[in-house]
């Protein structure tokens, strides 16, 4: 019944031998729907748990996992309106974040 | 991240111990940093500042720009009496994140097939109170309308800096709950911590509508602060 625990998760998942990414909102700004520090949790074949922001970037945070996963690399990765991309991977509320992405070793 | 580190840190979380994980932006070079260590290390007090906000964040330091993931251990709800409320009340907290207790020293409410999957104690609440370890992240509610139950777990919860305090009962039974608690010493300004008829007024009627204005209550004072609600 508990919330769901994402870091549990992501330490089960590597366990299970499965690749595992895990992304990290580490600034945001105006109306970013999700607080620093909120996670994503994504493996291997892209499948998620948890959120970074309302629903609107997590598509291409997964698509920047599965890079990390597979580079090993970890990356600083930000959205906003600002963006050349925001008409596709965009914030529709006006806010802007950073998402840390590193792969669980 | 390690899976060394990951599983560090998560022993540290279910143990309800603070730590913060610390995360060079640029490298990637990542360490854990318990509580019990903030006082040793170099980075002592943007450490310390951001465990008692208990707000990530990205800080400066001399080797430059490293992210600051803070764990503060899930805020707690501990209740007096295992009534119909708390059957609500108790798995609701629980989707919200709170460790919840719940203390009833009557043997024929505390039980197991009552309340499946939150930590039940049937016992009175000055033998079961002071081990809890009452503190700043708990939220307080009793909700037996027994005053020989309630009285008590008050007084102890006025004693703490409880971030919530509620109690269950009309503006009528409230006023000789005050007075009662006054005349076992309580000040004025520390009765006036407690919110009472409980929850928010949102015309509640059934058990779960009651558990619903009650957690309204307390996200409002978690999330807003002392000046949210009067």
């Amino acid at each position: 019944m508990a919330q769901e625990d994402l870091l549990a998760t992501a330490a089960s998942w590597r366990g299970q031998g499965r690749k595992v990414a895990l992304a990290t909102v580490t600034e945001t700004w105006g109306s970013a729907p999700r607080p620093v520090g909120s996670n994503l949790v994504i493996d291997g074949e892209g499948n998620f748990l948890g959120s970074v922001s309302g629903g609107c970037v997590e598509g291409a945070v997964v698509a920047e996992a599965l890079d990390v996963i597979e580079s090993g690399k970890p990356k600083l990765v930000s959205f906003g309106v600002a963006d050349e991309t925001a008409w596709e991977v965009g914030l529709s509320c006006g806010g802007k974040i950073s998402v840390y992405v590193e792969r669980v070793e | 991240m390690k899976l060394a580190l990951l599983n560090a840190l998560n022993e540290e979380r279910a143990a309800r111990r603070a730590a913060v994980v610390v995360t060079a932006l640029e490298s990637g070079a990542q360490r854990l940093v318990k509580a019990a260590e903030v006082a040793g290390d170099e980075l002592r007090e943007a450490l310390e500042k951001r465990l008692r906000s208990g707000k990530s964040g990205n800080e400066e330091t001399p080797d430059g720009k490293v992210f600051l993931t803070v764990f503060a251990p899930p805020p707690r709800l501990v209740v007096t009496g295992a009534v119909h409320i708390s059957q609500e009340l108790g798995p609701m907290a629980q989707r919200l994140g709170y460790d919840v207790a719940i203390i009833d020293p009557r043997t024929a409410f505390a039980t197991p097939e009552r309340f499946a999957n939150v930590k039940l104690f049937a016992d009175w609440p000055d033998k079961v109170l002071p081990d809890l370890g009452i503190d700043a992240h708990t939220a307080f509610c009793v909700l037996t309308h027994d005053p020989k139950i309630d009285d008590p777990a008050l007084l102890h919860a006025l004693s703490k800096d409880c971030f919530y305090i509620g109690a269950l009962g009309s503006k009528r039974t409230h006023a000789s709950r005050l007075e009662r608690l006054k005349s076992k010493g309580a000040s004025d300004a520390r009765l006036a911590r407690i919110h009472a008829p409980i929850g928010l007024d949102i015309g509640a009627v059934s058990p779960a509508e009651i558990a619903v204005s009650i957690l309204a209550e307390i996200t409002a004072r978690l999330r807003l602060g002392d000046g949210a609600l009067k």
